[in-house]
């Protein structure tokens, strides 16, 4: 057991922040994401394959309390009608359920930003692909400790 | 009482802004948005009951839409942008599993 815990660790490592940067690579906890977020992931996906980069999360390291978790999403694009994000799905990897929301911008949003307030049960890594015009998408997560979850009301 | 008489939808819109000029617009409402996942003293499930859409139209055009699970926080939040092309009127419209429906407005002026 205890090689097994030193293994991923020392692949974690390996893998190093640079990995983690392009935002495809799980954080720590993904490894233990749901069956029911990678279904969901699919979903959104529906066979194409994500471009990484282009997505600035912006979300606590560290939240107090699970129950209420600022984060904020900005996806780069000149949001003009021939070149916009369509669409912005926000995952989580360990809550109950996945999908926590799905934003549809148009041409008169001007930029591609939203700002919520989410719950989340536990320390986990939330993930956010945003789908262009032309059907393109990218793809980021942000690895998120809780320190109180909100198991009770999420 | 039911939680109905609670919800207060408020919008948060600048006032004036300069011909596309990209603003941002804030949004609260008082709803207690219950997950589903929780139970009640005597361990029996309390029903799920969340806002599930909310959406804003500018000029009567739709602008921007949201579809919100068990995930989002009570007392949702929603910020998000608008380019003001022309004066107008904002509207937002938020929709709860009961069938409930709440709305509020404001006007944004260019100069």
């Amino acid at each position: 057991m205890a090689i097994h815990l030193d293994r991923r660790h020392a692949l974690a490592a390996a893998l190093g922040s640079a990995a983690f940067a392009t935002g495809l690579v799980p954080g720590r906890h993904a490894e233990a994401a749901t069956a029911q977020y990678l279904e969901a992931l699919a979903r959104v996906l529906d066979g194409r394959e994500p471009l990484p980069g282009g997505i600035a999360i912006d979300a606590p390291e560290v939240a107090e309390d699970g129950n209420m978790v600022a984060v904020s999403i900005r996806v780069e694009s000149p949001m003009t009608e021939a070149d916009h994000v369509r669409r912005i799905v926000l995952l989580s990897t360990r809550n109950p359920v996945a999908e926590i929301a799905s934003f549809h911008l148009t041409r008169h949003s001007g930029e591609a930003f939203v700002s919520n307030r989410i719950r989340l049960s536990e320390s986990q890594d939330i993930v956010v692909v945003a789908e262009f015009a032309d059907g393109t998408l990218r793809q980021a997560r942000r690895e998120v400790r809780v320190t109180v979850g909100g198991c009770g009301s999420v | 009482m039911s939680y109905v008489e609670n919800v207060r939808p408020r919008l948060r819109v600048p006032a004036t802004a300069a011909a596309g000029e990209v603003v941002e617009i804030r949004t609260l409402i008082s709803h207690p948005m219950e997950s589903g996942h929780r139970t009640d003293g005597e361990g029996n499930p309390i029903p799920r009951l969340i806002i599930t859409t909310m959406f804003a139209t500018f000029n009567g055009e739709e602008v921007f839409r949201a579809h919100w699970g068990s995930g989002i926080a009570a007392n949702p939040y929603q910020a998000f942008t608008l380019r003001v092309d022309e004066p107008g009127t904002l509207e937002v419209v938020w929709q709860d599993e009961a069938g409930h429906e709440w709305r509020d407005s404001a006007s944004i002026a260019v100069g």
